[in-house]
C-alpha cells in the first residue's frame, strides 16, 4: 500500500532549519530510502512562490501566496510505501520527531485493487 | 481514547519494520540464525508485555536489541541455547553492555552488514528453493506464516514445517552467518536475485481481485530489491533487477481487466501506467550502467522494458533497439523462449515474414513442444500475412494447449474471427 504523506508544520513560515536539523533530515531521508519505505519526498519553498486557486460556479479566483495562516500551510509531501496504516503512521511519527511539532495528514492512495470496476 | 488493540496494532507495525535489523543482530552475536529468531520473537513478547503501559519507546529498534541480547545472556548463564559462539558470545555482550551506547551511529553500518548476511543465508543453496523463499519472506519480510502459506495456497502448516527445517538444516550444516566474497559472491548473489524475482512473479502473476496478498509479495519484493540496492550498491545486476521490477510493477493498473483477464502490452491504456515506477526503473537502470559496462541478464530484460515504457504508444516503440537487446541476450544466455521473444520484435521491426521465419525454425527444433506462446505467435504472424485458415488452426492448437481459462477464451476468440476473415474474403 502506498501513502500520501502532508505535513503541515506548526512554526510560522521562515523560520529556516537548524543545521542540526538538515543533517537529521538528511539521514533520515536517507535512511527510509534505503529501507524501500519512501519513494518520493520533497518540501515547498515558501508560500509567497505559490499560489492558490480555487474554482467555484465554474468561476475562477486565482489568490497568489504568501499566505499568513500558519495552520494550514503545507511544508511538504511524502510518498511512502508501507504494509498498512499503522506502518505508514509509524515511519510519520519517526519523521515528525526529526521535522518538528506540526501534522501530517496520511491518506492511502488508490492501487489497482482499488479502482472500481468499469462497466 | 487508545484502545488496547490500537496500541497492539502500532507495536505490530513496529515490529514488521524492525524485525529484519533486529534478527540480522542478534544472529551476527550468536551466530544461529534460528536462535536468533527466537530470541527476537522473545524481545516482542517483553514489548507487548510493557509497552502498553510504558508507550512505545523513543527508539524501539534499540529497545527491543536490547531485549534480546539480554535473553541471550540469560540463556548463556543458564548454558541453554546460545549459538555457536557462546564463549565470544559472552564477551562480546559484557564488553558491549558496558560501552556507552551510541545507537544513532554506530549502529548503522553494522546493520547493512548484518542484513546483507541475513539476505545470503535466507537464501543459501543447501536449501531449496522454496524454503530459500519462505525464509526470506519471514526473516526480511517480514511476513506471518499464515501470510505466506495464503500467498502461494498452500497450507500453513506446510510453510511453518518448511520454515522450521530450513533453521535446522543451517543450524546443522554450520552454514556461517557472513557476507560471501570473490567468485562465490556472483553465484550466491544469483541465486538471491533469483528468489526474489521469484517472489516478485508470483505476486504479479496474480489476478486482481483475488487474495489481497498477491499485490504483497510484488511490493515486497520491489522493496527487498530497493534495499539490496543499497547494501550492495557495486552490483549491477541488483540494480538491472530492481529497474525491471519497477518498470513491470508500473503496468500493474493496466493489466487486468476487473473481470481477471489477462490484457496484453499492446492492448495496454498506457495512460494508467505508474510513471513514477518507470522514472525509479530507468533511474536504476542508470545505476546500474554507472555502476559496471558490462551487460547480464537482468541489464537485458529491464533495458526491453524500459524501451517498452518510453514508448507513449505502442508505434512510438523502437523495435529496431527491442531486436537488438534480444540479440546480444540470446548470445549470452540463449534460450528458445528469448528466441520466441526476438521473433515478434523482428516482426514488428521487419514485417511478419522476417518473424516468421524464426519461429519455423523453432517449431522445426521442437524445444518449445507443449507451450501454448508459440503456436499463439505464429497465429499471429499468419494473421497479419492474411494467412487466415492456417492462423485459425494455429490458435485452436495453442487454446487445447494452455490450462488457463481466460487465457483460452481469448484464443478462441481470435481463432473465430480468422474463420470470420476467411470467410468474409472468400464473399468477396
Amino acid at each position: 500500500m502506498r501513502f500520501l504523506c502532508i505535513y503541515k508544520p506548526s512554526k510560522p513560515e521562515g523560520t529556516p532549519p537548524t543545521q542540526e536539523q538538515m543533517h537529521a533530515m538528511g539521514k533520515l531521508i536517507a535512511e527510509d530510502m534505503k529501507s524501500g519505505v519512501l519513494l518520493a519526498t520533497e518540501g515547498c519553498l515558501p508560500s509567497s512562490k505559490g499560489a492558490r486557486v480555487r474554482m467555484a460556479n465554474g468561476k475562477f479566483v486565482v489568490t497568489d501566496g504568501p499566505f499568513t495562516e500558519a495552520k494550514e500551510l503545507v511544508g511538504g509531501f511524502a510518498l511512502i510505501q508501507a504494509k498498512s496504516k499503522e506502518e505508514a503512521i509509524e515511519h510519520v511519527k519517526r519523521f515528525l520527531k526529526v521535522a518538528g511539532e506540526g501534522e501530517t495528514e496520511v491518506r492511502q492512495v488508490y492501487d489497482a485493487d482499488d479502482i472500481p470496476a468499469q462497466s | 481514547m487508545v484502545t488496547a488493540t490500537d496500541t497492539h496494532r502500532a507495536i505490530d507495525a513496529v515490529w514488521r519494520i524492525e524485525s529484519p535489523r533486529l534478527i540480522a543482530g542478534l544472529a551476527r552475536i550468536t551466530g544461529d540464525v534460528g536462535l536468533a529468531e527466537d530470541l527476537a520473537q522473545d524481545a516482542l513478547v517483553a514489548a507487548l508485555e510493557q509497552w502498553p503501559k510504558s508507550g512505545i519507546p523513543d527508539n524501539p529498534g534499540a529497545w527491543l536489541m536490547t531485549a534480546g541480547k539480554r535473553r541471550a545472556i540469560d540463556g548463556f548463564r543458564k548454558n541453554q541455547r546460545v549459538g555457536r559462539k557462546h564463549e565470544e558470545l559472552g564477551r562480546e555482550l559484557i564488553e558491549r553492555e558496558l560501552t556507552v551506547p551510541d545507537v544513532a551511529g554506530a549502529l548503522d553500518d553494522t546493520i547493512g552488514d548484518d542484513l546483507l548476511r541475513l539476505v545470503f543465508i535466507a537464501c543459501h543453496p543447501v536449501l531449496s528453493t522454496d524454503a530459500q523463499v519462505a525464509l526470506t519472506l519471514r526473516l526480511l519480510g517480514g511476513l506471518t506464516t499464515d501470510e505466506i502459506a495464503r500467498a502461494y495456497l498452500v497450507p500453513e502448516a506446510t510453510i511453518a514445517q518448511r520454515i522450521v527445517r530450513a533453521k535446522r538444516t543451517l543450524t546443522d550444516k554450520q552454514i556461517p552467518f557472513e557476507v560471501p566474497r570473490g567468485k562465490e559472491l556472483e553465484t550466491r548473489l544469483a541465486s538471491v536475485l533469483a528468489v526474489v524475482y521469484l517472489i516478485f512473479n508470483e505476486g504479479y502473476s496474480a489476478t486482481a481481485g483475488e487474495d489481497w496478498l498477491r499485490p504483497t509479495l510484488c511490493e515486497e519484493a520491489l522493496r527487498l530489491g530497493r534495499v539490496l540496492a543499497e547494501l550492495a550498491p557495486k552490483e549491477p545486476e541488483v540494480h538491472s533487477l530492481v529497474a525491471l521490477m519497477e518498470i513491470q510493477a508500473s503496468r500493474t493498473k493496466a493489466r487486468v481487466r476487473p473481470s481477471g483477464e489477462p490484457i496484453l502490452l499492446f492492448d495496454q491504456k498506457r495512460e494508467l501506467w505508474d510513471q513514477l515506477l518507470i522514472h525509479r526503473g530507468i533511474a536504476a537502470l542508470a545505476r546500474a550502467e554507472r555502476v559496471s559496462p558490462s551487460w547480464g541478464p537482468y541489464r537485458f530484460q529491464a533495458e526491453i522494458a524500459a524501451c517498452h515504457a518510453r514508448a507513449r504508444t505502442p508505434e512510438e516503440t523502437d523495435w529496431a533497439r527491442i531486436v537488438e537487446l534480444y540479440s546480444r541476450l540470446s548470445a549470452i544466455a540463449p534460450s528458445p523462449i528469448v528466441e520466441l521473444n526476438r521473433a515478434v520484435a523482428v516482426s514488428m521491426a521487419s514485417g511478419p515474414s522476417a518473424g516468421l521465419q524464426i519461429v519455423d525454425e523453432l517449431r522445426s527444433d521442437g524445444a518449445l513442444k507443449g507451450y501454448h506462446l508459440l503456436p499463439s505467435v505464429r497465429g499471429d504472424l499468419l494473421k497479419k500475412l492474411g494467412r487466415f485458415d492456417e492462423a485459425k488452426l494455429e490458435f485452436e492448437n495453442a487454446a487445447s494447449m494452455t490450462r488457463n481459462v481466460r487465457e483460452r477464451e481469448l484464443l478462441l476468440e481470435r481463432s473465430r474471427s480468422c474463420e470470420k476473415r476467411a470467410q468474409d474474403r472468400e464473399a468477396e
